[in-house]
């Protein structure tokens, strides 16, 4: 029987760290045909991910997803990252799911497969014309990990490869608790060491000393270690994370700082406690998805429900999504600027805001949810975060290569700020 | 140690990568025009430490770029991005006589770059670099499936790339040290080719019985991939190293079963008895044992057994008859196999014969016999193990001169493996294709 030569798929680098970009290639098609590049992942939870592009392969038979434009699927344009940003749960899968890796020492694998035609759905019951896999990594080569239980605190620690020292980090997420290590392996893997530190739920803190001198303590275990820099400790926190990175740059006696790092936060907190539920605002969408943002809109004018960001002494880099469903991150931002402003740090601050980001700006390539489940008081709701797919990618792309140049600016001191990273 | 000093950064990319894809060294954030060594470090599976290491200065930015920058000074100089692999060597001490060859493809070459202050080159164990990285790299790409073959009597790894296939095949062949070696079996699946990595000297059967394998085995291990489900049984190829293009070159040219697609063949010759087994290849070489030569070293020269090349058609394989397109890559300073004159030999009997058309000779100056695929190192001469009844270790000379035989290494894969994809992925009739791609 004379079988045709299938054509052949690559993926270059095979393997990455989940912040690279890659190469998508298809050769040996024939000149002009449809085909369909497809993504395929399964979670740690067993769910299933994909993502899909319809090309037109060259005269030469070739498609480079880097370079060709795709004329539908789950993106479309010329978008090298595409198979991995535009993921989403496939048909038939539970609601409200997040992609987030749970073990960092190990890779995502992600199966890249191209079909014949231009397929819009059921690409389990088909076979590929080809398929190869690639491995995204969290975890770079030779980056250490340590878990942490010590004074109280959880967490684990990554640290970069080499002698040291190193500059830290307090790495901080949100209020769904639990501890995720994805951000900090990734943060080690650009020459930080950066504790991701094990977070309680909102609910869980009970008074406002207590939460402090958690944070206080986990800042110090890093800054005491003796592969950190003492003086080079910065701050990373999205949404809960990020507030408390500002209460610490500015209410901390105990804590120095060299930077902060906030994502999708705020400087609001009613009466010292971090309790953001005044169920009267609470709002839901025609689908019966949570809104938060307006739970403490308008920004109140009253000192004792917001930080005094004016005592903030470090540089802090803002980045927010402007279509943030969960908190009024541009409008705190903006209130914050004023405070600073009045304070005479404006100096200090640097606002990024994306048009159509929403509230969950993660390291780049990860796909986008609009909405997922969140546990709130033991019950399990679905949170409207925001954000439409394609500009929220872009956001999250944007920010990170912000977010490593303000690190590298200010933990590793640069000769020249403008050097490539 | 100064912890307020400013932190040199230093990264490598890609930290993962395929044994035969460059990476870029960059260091970053030191003072313009500072001094400084980059380093590499591996301990290889034998438990030998190697080392390479190059003297640079940072531009006026406070960089320093190893692709791109020169190196003054180390184990190589110039502008060499993958000079920290290819001149790698065992650190001052070792045994003498090492070959780096990696025999588990399951697990990536780990290697330590890092940078030290100023222009160093001994005593780096003594010193704390400025920073440091490890690098790993790969043999087998995700994916690629790597299966034991024993089926048939065969001493044998399948390696698959990753799909549903189906892929051409590919038969790969060392040379006369034997054993079952499978890392350039893992990097061409890497690469879309199912590659079986062959153990014919010392296989399992062989050492039952004590007799060396003939047509059969080898003919066993072609219907293996022809009748693999998931291996397009038209277009089979087989590469050799060595030996191995002796067994290459029988085996297309007599074999009644074999039908390759295309043929490459390494630092070979088509001088062997062409009547009798294959076993008796290797005695014919050593009936000219006593043309062995050495060099001041001492160092085995084995090159002169099959010289002059004869012209008695029953000493040399007839490639008048090939039927298919071969790749020929020799270096000029092999000392172990006379390839170069066995290759112009083959040239012109293939030109008599009028399917030249289907040669083409890759021949490089100053490198010797191993060649391997790129950006590991070579050596010049190594301990060898004879297979015979009374194996015993000699230094042998391979020859070639270090930075000729890497580019030698780097041009003759890349070309080889564009020779593979032409003529096992392209056409609809084999030899239809042009060597003119090259």
């Amino acid at each position: 029987m004379h079988r045709a030569v299938p054509p052949v798929i690559s993926v270059t680098p095979s393997r990455a760290l989940v912040d690279e970009t890659f190469r998508v290639a298809v050769q040996n098609l024939p000149p002009g045909s449809p085909v369909t590049l497809h993504s395929l992942h399964r979670s740690e939870d067993e769910d299933l991910w994909e993502a899909f592009g319809h090309y037109v392969s060259d005269s030469r038979g070739t498609v480079s997803v880097a370079d060709d434009f795709s004329f539908g699927g789950t993106y479309t344009g010329k978008e090298a990252m595409g198979l991995l940003w535009s993921m989403s749960p496939v048909p038939g899968s539970r609601e409200g799911l997040r992609l987030r890796k749970k073990n960092v020492c190990i890779p995502q694998l992600v199966n890249i497969s191209v079909y014949g035609g231009h397929v819009e759905e059921g690409f389990g019951e088909r076979l590929p014309l080809a398929s190869t896999l690639t491995e995204r990594w969290h975890l770079g080569p030779g980056v250490r990990r340590i878990e942490i239980s010590e004074r109280g605190v959880r967490g684990t620690l990554f640290i970069p490869p080499g002698p040291g020292p190193f500059p830290g980090m307090l790495d901080m997420w949100g209020g769904g608790g639990g501890l995720l290590e994805y951000r900090s392996a990734l943060l080690a893997s650009h020459g930080y060491a950066s504790l991701a530190l094990e977070y309680f739920t909102a609910g869980e803190l009970k008074s406002a000393d207590k939460e402090f001198s958690y944070f206080e303590t986990a800042f110090n275990i890093v800054r005491e270690h003796p592969q950190v820099i003492p003086d080079r400790v910065g701050l990373f926190g999205l949404s809960l994370g990020s507030l408390m990175a500002s209460y610490l740059a500015a209410e901390s006696s105990v804590i120095e700082p060299r930077c902060c790092v906030c994502v999708s936060g705020g400087h609001l907190y009613p009466r010292g406690v971090f309790c953001y539920f005044c169920r009267h605002k609470l709002r839901v969408d025609e689908h019966n998805r949570e809104i938060w943002r307006s739970i403490n809109l308008p920004i109140p004018e009253d000192l004792s429900q917001k930080l005094d960001v004016g005592k903030i002494n470090c540089p802090m880099l803002l980045v927010n999504g402007i279509d943030d469903q969960n908190w009024p991150t541009v409008e705190c931002a903006e209130d914050m600027a004023h405070m600073m402003r009045a304070a005479g740090k404006e100096h200090l601050l640097t606002r990024i805001e994306y048009p159509d980001a929403g509230h969950l700006i993660e390291p780049p390539y990860s796909p986008h949810s609009r909405a997922t489940k969140f546990i709130k008081d033991g019950v399990t709701v679905i949170l409207l975060w925001g954000g439409q797919t394609k500009p929220h990618a872009d956001a999250q792309e944007d920010s990170w290569r912000n977010i490593l140049a303000f690190l590298q600016k200010h933990l590793y001191c640069t000769q020249n700020p403008k050097a490539k990273m | 140690m100064d912890r307020k000093r400013c932190c040199v950064k230093l990264s490598v990319h890609p930290s993962r990568g395929l044994m035969d894809e460059k990476f870029t060294v960059l260091v970053q954030n030191v003072l313009p025009g500072f001094q400084l060594t980059v380093y590499a470090f591996y301990k290889c599976e034998g438990g030998y430490s190697w080392e390479a290491f190059a003297h640079y200065t940072a531009s006026a930015t406070g960089a320093v770029n190893v692709s791109e920058d020169p190196s003054r000074g180390g184990t190589y100089s110039g502008v060499e991005p993958m000079g920290l692999m290819w001149s790698l060597r065992p650190v001052p001490g070792s045994k003498s006589g090492l070959r780096m060859r990696k025999m588990n493809v399951q697990t990536p070459m780990e290697v330590t770059i890092s940078v030290y202050q100023g222009h160093l080159t001994e005593g780096f164990v003594d010193q704390v670099p400025l920073a440091a990285v490890v690098v790993e790299r790969w043999y087998m790409a995700p994916g690629v499936r790597r299966i034991p073959i024993t089926e048939g009597g065969l001493t044998a790894t399948l390696f698959l790339p990753s799909g549903p296939g189906p892929f051409p095949g590919l038969l790969d062949l060392w040379g006369g040290g034997g054993k079952l070696v499978e890392y350039r079996a893992a990097l061409l699946a890497s690469h879309g080719i199912a590659a079986m990595a062959l153990d014919y000297l010392t296989p399992q059967i062989t050492k039952e019985t004590g007799k060396m394998v003939d047509y059969e085995y080898f003919e066993a291990a072609y219907r293996v991939l022809e009748q693999h489900p998931q291996i397009l049984g038209s277009r089979i190829a087989m590469l050799g190293l060595s030996f191995g293009t002796s067994v290459t070159l029988r085996m297309a040219v007599y074999s009644q079963v074999i039908k390759l697609r295309c043929a490459v063949c390494i630092s070979g010759s088509h001088v062997q008895p062409i009547d009798g087994s294959v076993a008796q290849i290797m005695t014919s070489f050593n009936d000219n044992a006593d043309k062995t030569r050495f060099n001041e070293e001492q160092h085995v020269i084995w090159r002169d057994l099959l010289m002059p090349i004869p012209t008695d058609a029953s000493l040399k394989v007839d490639v008048g008859r090939l039927r298919c397109p071969l790749l020929l890559v020799v270096g000029e300073d092999d000392q172990n196999w006379p390839s170069y004159e066995s290759a112009m030999d083959m040239k012109e009997m293939m030109q008599r014969a009028g399917n030249e058309h289907l040669l083409t000779v890759l021949s490089y100056p100053n490198a010797g016999h191993l060649i391997e695929p790129p950006f590991t190192p070579s050596a010049r001469a190594s301990a060898f193990k004879t297979i015979s009844n009374t194996p015993q270790t000699v230094m042998v000379l391979w020859g070639g001169e270090p930075v000729a035989h890497s580019v030698a290494q780097e041009d003759s894969w890349r070309k080889t493996l564009v020779f593979l994809r032409v003529n096992l992925y392209g056409g609809s009739q084999p030899g239809a294709a042009a060597s003119s791609h090259l």
